[in-house]
């Protein structure tokens, strides 16, 4: 199996506190690696390493090596607009840009690519395929994302971060504002999106987790204790943490 | 356990919502009053010559208001040119780039304080670093000193309303690539365009019927507002002054109540149109 993304001992701090504490993790490409732990355990903060968004806030830092293809994307020479076209972003709450639904999609396209008017509206629609949204916003590609329900707009944003043909989508708890229904569709999706994307979920569903991903990393406390392949860990987990949390006597 | 009677707590209820009402009431009262001595005492001077006229010197008849209103819109455009980009830029500076918190707090120190300054320093102001140097009152001084008041306004409402901009949509912009520049113009500025055109028009409108920093910047002229850059020139607020206070003459009482209704027509119109179009906008979109 080919390894997309490997965390050598990454350190996070938001001003003097320190978050992470050498994490180790090895991502297979093509694959679903759900990120699980209870509240306030680091998932989000690692996540947010992969494509440098933490580089908003100016008194959040990382050290440490974050590999994807062999180069470390830490390093200050990796560009970091080229680095999130490559590496795509969800969200915990739907975020459509105030605009239309077919420009939601087309943006990130424009900005990335050089496209004539009908190359652009078909990469648009195979987006919204891709994202299983195409069906149900054919007619209403004109009207605002913003009036989509909760879980088309989140399927609208994944049609967003696909759309620029990235190789690794990052989903930080994208169905925990979204209701069960939705959630089903968007998991399906993501069981579709694998065979395209490397993807890596954070979680606080267990059962999403034990669903849909290939491999699983159990945080604690900013460390990574254990992780391994979904069924290894949920059924014979080696560190009686883990085995804590997986059977929900804490979190 | 002992359960608490509703009558109390429903009494209080009743009480709060009359009170509110009761002020509602007032604040709606005071303002038709106000709208009711306008056409009381300024709809008779209306008419389209007087729409249309030039203003005439004291005593001669038929003087109309149509060069003042002209160089209102002229002072006030100037205004709304020369202090709204700035303006929006600094609260763009205030809510986006974070990283000299210091200089910030002093901006927002000094904006505060400019913000508390009578209006009629400004035209103080710009009276001395303008007028009297070139010994010229103009229509572009009074646009300057109206700049002036407006620019904290603005800045401050720039940044109160990018700030109500959830952080999560500015990730997301990044997260796709966007660089920092375009994440705001294009999709933070816009999804708080509707509240800062509000402030804007706001402050717009309020600086239109300012009336002191115009006695030391553009002064009055009987004549159409062509020397705007250079010459003294006729606008609304000191024309409704001049003609209230100044003169003896019960005619010009009654065209400085015209003109009152005039502007107040005026800015009611911009607004309403404003907000009719952002409507429209809002749900095209």
């Amino acid at each position: 199996m080919a390894i997309k993304a490997k965390a050598e001992n990454l350190n996070f701090f938001y001003g003097g506190h320190q978050a992470l504490f050498d994490n180790n993790l090895e991502v297979e490409a093509n694959r679903i690696t759900a990120v699980i732990g209870p509240s306030g355990c680091g998932k989000s903060t690692h996540l947010r390493i992969y494509n440098r968004i933490f580089e908003l806030y100016r008194d959040q830092r990382a050290e440490g090596r974050l590999m994807i293809d062999g180069v470390n994307v830490l390093d200050s020479g990796v560009d970091v607009l080229e680095l999130r076209r490559k590496v795509g972003m969800i969200f915990q709450k739907p975020t459509p840009f105030p605009m239309s639904v077919f420009d939601n999609v087309a943006y990130p396209l424009k900005l990335h690519y050089k496209l004539k008017g009908g190359e652009l509206n078909d990469r648009v629609e195979a987006a919204l395929r891709g994202a299983s949204l195409w069906e149900e916003v054919r007619d209403k590609l004109k009207s605002g994302g913003l009036a989509l329900s909760g879980g088309q707009q989140q399927r609208l944003c994944i049609a967003r971060a696909i759309a620029a043909e990235p190789e690794i989508l990052l989903m930080d708890e994208p169905t925990s504002a979204i209701d069960p229904v939705a959630t089903l569709k968007i998991e399906e999706l993501m069981l579709e999106l694998k065979s395209r994307f490397t993807i890596v979920i954070v979680t606080h569903n267990m059962q999403q987790a034990a669903r849909i991903s290939d491999f699983t990393a159990f945080f604690y406390k900013g460390r990574i204790i254990e992780s391994g392949p979904t069924g290894t860990i949920f059924t014979a987990p080696s560190n009686p943490k883990t085995e804590e949390y997986i059977t929900g006597r804490f979190g | 356990m002992k359960k608490r009677g509703f009558l109390f707590r429903k009494s209080v209820d009743i009480a709060v919502r009359a009170f509110s009402a009761l002020a509602v009431a007032l604040a709606a009262a005071a303002m038709l009053w106000i709208f009711w001595e306008l056409f009381a005492r300024g709809g008779a001077a209306l008419s389209w010559s007087f729409l249309t006229n030039p203003s005439k010197p004291y005593g001669i008849p038929d003087g109309g208001v149509a060069n003042a209103l002209l160089g209102t819109v002229f002072i006030t455009s100037g205004a709304a040119v020369l202090g709204v980009v700035p303006a929006v830029c600094a609260g763009i500076y205030l809510a986006e780039f974070r990283d000299t918190p210091k200089l910030s707090a002093a901006i927002r120190f000094a904006a505060n304080v400019l913000m508390g300054m009578p209006s009629v320093l400004s035209g103080l102001f710009v009276y001395t670093v303008m007028v009297a140097p070139t010994g010229r009152f103009s229509g572009l001084a009074a646009s300057v000193a109206l700049a002036v008041i407006m620019f904290p306004v603005v800045m401050r409402t720039t940044e109160d309303m990018l700030s109500m901009v959830p952080y999560a949509l500015r990730e997301s912009a990044l997260a796709l690539g966007m660089s920092r520049m375009r994440t705001t113009l294009l999709i933070v500025c816009r999804s708080a365009g509707n509240g800062l055109l509000t402030g804007i028009l706001l402050s717009l409108s309020r600086v239109a019927g300012e009336t002191a920093p115009l006695l030391f910047t553009a002064l009055f002229a009987d004549s159409w507002p062509t020397d705007y850059f250079s010459g003294p020139t006729a606008n609304m607020p000191v024309l409704i002054t001049e003609y209230s206070t100044n003169s003896p003459f019960a005619a010009m009482h009654a065209a400085g109540w015209g003109a009152a209704l005039t502007v107040t027509a005026l800015v009611f119109l911009v607004n309403m149109t404003s907000r009719i179009l952002f409507r429209e906008k809002h749900h095209g979109n």
